[in-house]
């Protein structure tokens, strides 16, 4: 497992906020020249710590206004109807995220859409007519915060 | 605001974050120079907000990731606000959302391992203000976690 200095962790806040930079930006910040920035983020790129990049879009702007927490539970189990259900799901493109949990429902899915009645339209034509699909809980997001975590 | 050919962008770039703007034009079949001008307007009107650093929680010995639902006693006037000031400081929580339905509020929480979620549920969590009632799903795996707008 990677250990992380402090250099490190600012390093990782840094790039949270924008990946864009370059290591000789980054490394003036940190007081650190451009080749040690750059192989500190190359190992932390290797140990799989940042698995990626993504764009930061505002939804509302785009048309977006609504998200919406869906916990839906499965009317009936087995690998199959799981594998269905999955397969399903991940094509809905207003669905952004899908993850299988325990507890009261089976799936946690964020769903985004222009407005109720898109998002009346997206519940009743693709989330009702998923395979497998029981019962749906449905929470409008208000407001959301991503915080830093444990850096 | 937006026409085909943003959206065309937007839609390679979201795919793909880590394109250079000279792939993204390429694709989106417009010139350099056109492409750059229109990331720039998307920047200043606030559409984009530019690319972040995704990081992997497990490669950092974080194996476990609970969502909590959270009802809270909205008999006390402040309770959203003093429940989230509160929760912020618990270094684990990873997200917190504002939600309308059945519950309130939503935290994302990520440990080591389940004697350390434990640890933060019985230590951080129980002790937040306000709290009604508290309901846990322990994710399994995450099927989807693309986060990309329908554009």
């Amino acid at each position: 497992m990677i250990t992380l200095d402090e250099i490190d962790r600012q390093l990782l806040r840094s790039l949270v906020r924008d990946a864009g930079q370059g290591a000789g930006a980054l490394g003036r910040q940190l007081g650190l020249s451009q080749p040690a920035t750059w192989r500190r983020i190359r190992r932390l790129e290797d140990a799989g710590v940042i698995k990626g990049r993504r764009l930061r879009l505002d939804a509302e702007k785009l048309g977006f206004g609504v998200t919406v927490f869906l916990g839906v539970k499965l009317a009936t189990k087995g690998r199959v109807s799981l594998e269905d259900f999955e397969r399903a799901v991940t094509a809905i493109p207003e669905v952004q995220t899908v993850e299988h949990v325990l507890g009261r429902y089976d799936y946690r899915l964020r769903v985004v859409a222009r407005d109720l009645p898109d998002f009346e339209r997206v519940l009743r034509r693709r989330i009702m007519t998923l395979p497998g699909a029981g019962e749906v809980e449905a929470n409008i997001l208000l407001s959301e915060e991503r915080l830093n975590g444990p850096l | 605001m937006l026409d085909d050919a943003d959206r065309r962008l937007l839609r390679y770039w979201q795919a793909e974050p880590s394109l250079s703007q000279g792939e993204l034009a390429q694709r989106a079949g417009i010139t350099v120079g056109r492409a750059t001008r229109r990331i720039a307007r998307m920047q200043e009107l606030g559409i984009l907000r530019g690319v972040g650093a995704v990081i992997d929680w497990v490669a950092l010995g974080y194996a476990v990731e609970v969502s909590l639902r959270v009802t809270l006693d909205k008999t006390q006037g402040n309770a959203f606000d003093t429940f989230m000031i509160e929760a912020r400081k618990v270094p684990e929580v990873i997200e917190v959302q504002t939600l309308l339905g059945r519950v309130d509020m939503r935290l994302s929480i990520i440990a080591r391992d389940m004697a350390h979620y434990q640890e933060i549920y019985r230590s951080r969590i129980l002790t937040l203000p306000h709290i009604a009632d508290i309901e846990a799903l322990m994710q399994v795996a995450r099927i989807k976690d693309a986060q990309g707008l329908p554009l």
